[in-house]
């Protein structure tokens, strides 16, 4: 990559969020726009996925909500996440937790590492 | 100053704003050019400043180049290229000119190259012709552009008729981007999408032709 355009990404890099990983249990806050308003609006669930990419990384991070699964995209080093809050660390053998996507109740679960 | 300059298409990232919105842009390494010739009406017949951009060895370029640019005490450059003047501001022979100079962030500007070469291209690719469908009795006859004209009347093909042939490697112009940021120790600036040709090529960066002239013709009915 050229090295003015990966100055220019390294610019939106944020250093200040937590390390996690795939399989780890979250609890993001993030900002909302509501009509004229921003709120903060949490969002909790289990890393299933990341995508690498310097300023355009992005993970997934998916939820039961009242019965429903519901996955969220968020990109890595976006000013809209407030804060991420790591919950469990969770130990899975792969690297993408789509399988997740097929189980429910207690089948879904995830062993946490130590 | 002047209309435009000359730079190289270095690549394309993304830029977001403090509230998230990400923006997809063009980074161009945009000057510094310098000034290597004046053109004035009563010798040149119009008015133009010509300037080169970029760094090439004495010893690529010929009798008629290097003495074009010793006149102008500027080292040879890869490329040269008019500009018209715009606004105020003097220049003289051999003046440095840099992207900062010329275009400040929110400028519209049109961007010009040499568009990607997709070499012979058939018609779907080269003017999104739909093809035959896959199947339902098609033998042998997919992407082809169907038929050329009639019959002996008017026994040819009409002119201007759309068939296969080269694609890309034209020059291209992308018209109203807008100056999205300004980086001066780079020389660098980032425009909004994006622009004609491949990462490195040469590019050339002018103010807004078209939205100058819309904008000139509102001003003038304004004013009756």
């Amino acid at each position: 990559m050229n090295s003015v355009i990966q100055k220019i990404e390294e610019r939106a890099l944020r250093t200040d969020l937590p390390e996690f990983r795939v399989g780890d249990t979250v609890r993001l806050q993030v900002k909302v726009v509501e009509g004229e308003k921003e709120r903060i609006q949490p969002f909790e669930g289990v890393v299933i996925k990341m995508n690498r990419g310097g300023s355009r990384a992005t993970f997934t991070v998916r939820k039961i909500s009242y019965g429903i699964g519901v996955e969220r995209i968020f990109p890595f080093h976006s000013p809209r996440i407030e804060k991420i809050q790591v919950l469990t660390r969770g130990k899975v053998r792969r690297a993408k937790l789509y399988y997740l996507r097929g189980l429910s109740g207690k089948a879904a679960r995830i062993q946490s590492a130590g | 100053m002047l209309s435009g300059l000359i730079g190289k298409k270095l690549g394309m990232t993304q830029v977001g704003d403090a509230a998230g919105k990400v923006r997809a842009v063009t980074v161009i390494q945009l000057g510094p050019c310098a000034v290597t010739q004046l053109k004035i009406a009563p010798t040149d017949g119009y008015d133009a400043v010509q300037v080169t951009w970029g760094r090439r060895r004495q010893s690529r370029i010929n009798g008629a180049l290097r003495g074009h640019f010793a006149k102008a005490e500027v080292a040879p450059g890869v490329a040269t290229r008019e500009f018209a003047r715009r606004g105020e501001g003097e220049l003289k022979l051999g003046q440095a000119i840099a992207a900062s100079d010329v275009f400040k962030p929110g400028d519209a500007i049109d961007v010009s190259g040499v568009s990607k070469g997709r070499g012979y291209a058939g018609v779907i690719k080269r003017h999104h012709f739909a093809g035959f469908p896959g199947s339902h009795g098609t033998h042998e006859y997919f992407r082809h552009g169907g038929s050329i004209g009639n019959r002996s009347y008017p026994g040819r093909v009409r002119k201007g008729l759309r068939m296969a042939g080269q694609l890309g490697n034209e020059r291209a112009t992308v018209l109203n981007l807008e100056v999205v940021e300004i980086l001066p120790e780079d020389n660098a600036i980032l425009v909004s999408g994006a622009v004609p040709g491949a990462d490195g090529a040469l590019v050339v960066v002018s103010h807004a032709a078209r939205q100058a002239r819309l904008d000139a013709a509102m001003e003038s009915k304004a004013n009756g």
